[in-house]
Parts: structure tokens; C-alpha cells; sequence
């Protein structure tokens, strides 16, 4: 017995590796959508060409540089203060980012925290939080950032409370039905009868099991952030008004979207690309992740 | 001696039904003791009771269980759970789905050991891999990487069996342990629970309907019906010698392969309460017996 490879052992061959290559196209197109969402927000000094502030009003509402009239110094065009497009959109990625991170990793961690009491307590923990997940599933979370932003001010803290107050509820739903279903299952009761804590249970048996879904759930909450950042920034209760979002940007170009149409559907396109980035790396990696569709 | 479990008479109820009414039962430290009844009869209750893992809605109304003389439902939860899995251990009835599907038989053998001996995770692993060669695995190495379903349920009953007597347990549990597995699987499966048990000298109930398993590996049995012991003593002798027409029931119904068996009818409720007094009638009979 004394010969067994002892370095195997230390170090088990990594399938995950393997699974990735199984996430297929949607995990690759996801990931690199989100990678490039994620390297614009990182380095959007370097890479805007201009201060996203700076106007020229000698040069306004110039189109893209690929059509009559456009100007190559201004790639994407200029809006009606004459401020860089594409510049704007480079920096107005850094909102989404940072809303879509922060906005969506605490409401899985309020959500799973709560999902697992309730599904493993049962009884009245359980009916009281349910009943709690019923009621903030019902406030519309711009309606509720509308509330907090006349509370405590407009702004990205009360942009991101509004949607952890409101979108924990998703994660803790899901997380409850599924901790009820994985202690059902003869392996949670193989581990409570090898003398594991509920605590223990919940953490090596349970958890485990319910990564494939959280990955995806956190995924489609991030672009839930970002559509929901958009909306308060369009109607002017997010970030302050000097700072570029897309949802301000749409504001703006709504107005003489008749004129130039381009600077309202290019932020557009930048939150549909990156909506649908998050959604097809959350859907690649469940499958990546999951060791029993891996194979 | 003490005896390694004790039941004494434990009744437990669900809602208004009566799933044990007032069961005794001994397991001699070392002993292989057969459970047998039909579906419904309550042998499997009657492991859960030991483990702890009675459904929600169940009940234990009256009696003791005791574990070496002690009484596992006085004890603290702590208690009973250092028990568990150390001292008490399960062999569950179907090796498909009683490992977690998504992580690596050698994590889930290595949490085991990691919780119950402290051991470091390389010195758990290291266990592990003698574990497996102790359950004539070949390749330990290469099975405590694979996920469960990578592997065959004979296969995944082996790493159960070698988790159950991991710790060197005084008593095993086993709830139908081959039920689930092919013929020619079963027979591989009760060898070598046989001989762990020798070499750990561990004491088994062995939960199952197939007297046949009985036949081979328990040295004694008990008959249970409708939440009753309806008989006991040495497996010879209750197979060859059946005090009780339940048990001459049983047996016949046992199919073979020299004559058709015989259907196991249902015993109708308002039957057990008459079946009942008969084996009361059949015990006093025997006990007037000089023997």
C-alpha cells in the first residue's frame, strides 16, 4: 500500500479544463464579450480618445467617421455638446461594470445566505422569510431607487441598493427550493448519518450542487443590473450628470434622434452586447462547471 | 455483555398511523443479525430510528434505543452525532444516488476522515486510496479522482462500504444494501461485507426482504410484521423450522428456481391484531416447552 503514487493523489488530473472546451460556443462568445466589456471599463482612460467631457461646439452632432461628413478624429462621431462618442461609451462602461459586480455578488450573498436557512430550517423561518421573498418581489426596483434616491440622494449607492434590495429575492428563491430538494436526496442523508453538522451538510453536500445554477444566476443578474442602472440613469436618478452612462447617453440622443440617430443606437447596442455576453457566459459556464452534464 | 444495539420496545408513529408498535430487538456486539418483513413492515424505520434520520413527520412515541448502554435519544445531539459515522455506520440501500453526484469520490471519502480521525487532507487521501484496496478496488489513485457517475453501482457500493467501516465501527447498518444492485454483483457486494466485518469484527443488522442474503450472512434473524417482531433466533432454524405462518408465508414466497413460488398475500389489517395473538400463543407454547 505503501506505493501508491502519492503525487497523482496531491494533484487529480483537472477536468475542468475539459469541461470549458464543453461550454462550446456560448461559453467562448460569452466569455469574451464579457472580457471586453470588462478591459473597457478597466482601461478606459487609455483608450478613449478624447476626455469624455471635453466639448467642441465647433464640431457638433458630426456623424460617425464612416459616413459623409464624418470626421476621423471623432471615430463614432460627436453628440450635441460636441463631446466624443465613443469616448463617452468607453467610460459610461465603467457605471455598468461596477453597478453589474458590486450590485449583483451582494444580492447572491444575501440571497444564498437566506435561501439556505430557510430551506434547510423549514417551519416558520422558512414561511417568514417566503413571505418576506412574496413582498420585495413585488416593488419594481427603479420605483424603489426613486424612493431611495429622494432618501438618501441619487447615485451608484442607492442605484445599487435599490437592485440588491429588490433582486436577493431571486437568488433566495431558487436556493430555498433547491436546498429542500438536495437534503431530500440519499446523499444529504448518507452525510447526516456520518455525523455531519446541518451546517456542514449544507456547506460539502449542498452548496456544491447548487454552483452550476448560481453561476448562471449571477450571470443573468448582472445584466439585469446593468438594464436596471440604464433605466435609472435615463431617467436621471443615477450617477451625477456630468459622468457618461448609457442610460444618459440614450436620454440625450433621444432628443434629436430625427437629427442623429446614431448617438441614441450605439449606446443601445452596447448594453445588448453586453447583456447578452453575461447571459451566454452564464448559460456556457453551467455546463462547464456542472460535472455531470460535463461528460 | 453488553449488548452493541438495544431496541427496546419502541413504538413510533407517523400522524396516526403506528409504524413500530413496541419493538425489542438486541444486536450482540459481533453478530450479523437479519432484518426481514415485507415493504411497509418497518425494517427500514427501524435503522433511520438509530441514525437519526427519521422523516420529519415521524415520531418515536415510547421506548429506548441504546448504543453499547447508552441511550441514544437522551443523548446530546453532539454526542450522537460523534457516533455517527465513527462508531455507527450506514451502508445505504442505493449506492446510485447516495454519492453527492458532483464531487470527487476521494473529497467525499476524505471529508469522512477528515471529520471523524482529524486527519490532514494529503494524510486523508493517502486513507483513502488504502480504503479502496481495502474494497478490492483496483487503481485507487485513479478512482478517488473520478465523479460518481463515472463509475458502476458495484463499483460506488464498494466506496460506500469501504467509507462504512472507515472508522472502525462497532455496528453497521445496512439497509438493503444489495437491493439495488444485479445478481451477479450481490454476491460480490455480501463478500466482502463479510469479511470487513470479520476483520473489524463490527456488528451488523442487516435490513432486507431477501431471505436468501439472510440465509448466507446472518447468523440470526428477526421477523418483522406490521411494526411487530413476530420471530427470532438463529437463521437455521427459523428458515428450516418457521414457528409462524407469516414466516412459512415468507419463505414460500421466495422465488426458486425448482418450483413456482407462492404469492405473499398482504396480511388485511383487521388480521394483524388475530396474526399477533397467534404468535403470542406459539411464544408461551414454546416457552412451556422443556427444552
Amino acid at each position: 500500500m505503501a506505493d501508491i503514487a502519492v503525487t497523482s493523489l496531491a494533484t487529480p488530473p483537472s477536468r475542468f479544463l475539459a469541461g470549458l472546451g464543453r461550454g462550446g460556443a456560448r461559453l467562448w462568445v460569452g466569455a469574451a464579450l464579457v472580457a471586453i466589456l470588462m478591459l473597457v471599463a478597466l482601461f478606459a482612460p487609455v483608450l478613449a480618445p478624447h476626455d469624455p467631457l471635453e466639448q467642441d461646439l465647433l464640431s457638433v452632432q458630426l456623424p460617425p467617421m464612416w459616413m459623409q461628413g464624418g470626421d476621423p478624429v471623432y471615430m463614432l462621431g460627436t453628440d450635441s455638446l460636441g463631446r466624443c462618442v465613443l469616448s463617452r461609451l468607453i467610460y459610461s462602461a465603467r457605471t455598468a461594470v461596477v453597478v453589474a459586480l458590486i450590485a449583483a455578488t451582494l444580492a447572491a450573498l444575501i440571497g444564498v445566505a437566506l435561501g439556505l436557512f430557510a430551506g434547510s430550517f423549514g417551519g416558520w423561518i422558512d414561511q417568514l422569510i417566503s413571505r418576506l421573498i412574496d413582498i420585495w418581489m413585488a416593488f419594481p426596483p427603479v420605483l424603489l431607487s426613486i424612493v431611495l434616491a429622494a432618501v438618501i440622494g441619487a447615485g451608484l449607492t442607492s442605484v445599487i441598493v435599490a437592485i440588491v434590495v429588490v433582486d436577493w429575492t431571486r437568488f433566495a428563491r431558487v436556493v430555498r427550493a433547491e436546498t429542500m430538494v438536495q437534503l431530500t436526496r440519499d446523499y444529504a442523508a448518507a452525510a447526516r448519518a456520518i455525523g455531519l453538522t446541518r451546517a456542514k451538510v449544507l456547506r460539502l453536500e449542498v452548496l456544491p450542487n447548487l454552483v452550476p445554477l448560481l453561476v448562471t444566476l449571477l450571470a443573468v443578474e448582472m445584466g439585469i443590473a446593468i438594464l436596471v442602472e440604464v433605466i435609472l440613469s435615463f431617467v436621471g436618478i443615477s450617477v451625477a450628470g456630468d459622468t457618461a452612462t448609457w442610460g444618459s447617453m440614450i436620454a440625450e440622443g433621444r432628443q434629436i434622434v430625427y437629427q442623429a440617430p446614431w448617438i441614441m443606437a450605439l449606446p443601445i447596442v452596447c448594453i445588448i452586447i453586453s447583456v447578452i455576453g453575461l447571459n451566454l457566459l452564464g448559460d456556457g459556464l453551467r455546463l462547464a462547471v456542472d460535472p455531470v452534464q460535463r461528460s | 455483555m453488553t449488548a452493541t444495539l438495544t431496541f427496546d420496545s419502541l413504538r413510533i408513529s407517523i400522524g396516526d398511523a403506528n409504524v413500530l408498535r413496541g419493538v425489542s430487538l438486541e444486536v450482540q456486539p459481533g453478530e450479523v443479525r437479519g432484518l426481514v418483513g415485507e415493504s411497509g413492515a418497518g425494517k427500514s424505520m427501524l435503522g433511520r430510528a438509530v441514525l437519526g434520520l427519521l422523516p420529519a413527520k415521524a415520531a418515536i412515541t415510547s421506548g429506548r434505543i441504546a448504543f453499547e448502554g447508552r441511550d441514544l435519544l437522551k443523548m446530546q445531539a453532539d454526542e450522537r452525532r460523534g457516533l455517527l459515522g465513527r462508531r455507527i455506520a450506514l451502508i445505504p440501500q442505493d449506492p446510485m444516488t447516495s454519492l453527492n453526484p458532483v464531487k470527487r469520490v476521494g473529497v467525499q471519502i476524505g471529508n469522512l476522515l477528515r471529520h471523524h480521525l482529524g486527519l490532514s487532507k494529503r494524510a486523508a487521501l493517502l486513507r483513502a486510496a488504502e480504503l479502496l484496496i481495502e474494497v478490492a478496488i483496483r487503481e485507487p489513485e485513479r478512482v478517488l479522482s473520478l465523479y460518481p457517475h463515472e463509475m458502476s453501482g458495484g463499483m460506488r457500493q464498494r466506496v460506500l462500504i469501504g467509507m462504512a467501516f472507515a472508522c472502525d465501527p462497532a455496528l453497521i447498518i445496512a439497509d438493503e444494501p444489495t437491493t439495488a444492485l444485479d445478481v451477479t454483483v450481490q454476491r460480490q457486494v455480501l463478500q466482502l461485507v463479510e469479511r470487513l466485518r470479520r476483520r473489524h469484527g463490527s456488528a451488523v443488522l442487516f435490513i432486507t426482504h431477501n431471505l436468501g442474503v439472510v440465509a448466507k450472512i446472518c447468523g440470526s434473524m428477526t421477523v418483522l410484521h406490521a411494526g411487530r417482531v413476530l420471530e427470532e433466533g438463529q437463521t437455521a432454524d427459523v428458515l428450516v423450522r418457521p414457528r409462524h405462518a407469516y414466516t412459512r408465508a415468507l419463505l414460500a414466497a421466495t422465488p426458486r428456481a425448482d418450483r413456482p413460488a407462492e404469492t405473499l398475500r398482504p396480511v388485511p389489517p383487521s388480521l394483524i391484531e388475530q396474526l399477533w395473538s397467534e404468535a403470542h400463543r406459539l411464544d408461551s407454547m414454546n416457552a412451556a416447552r422443556p427444552v
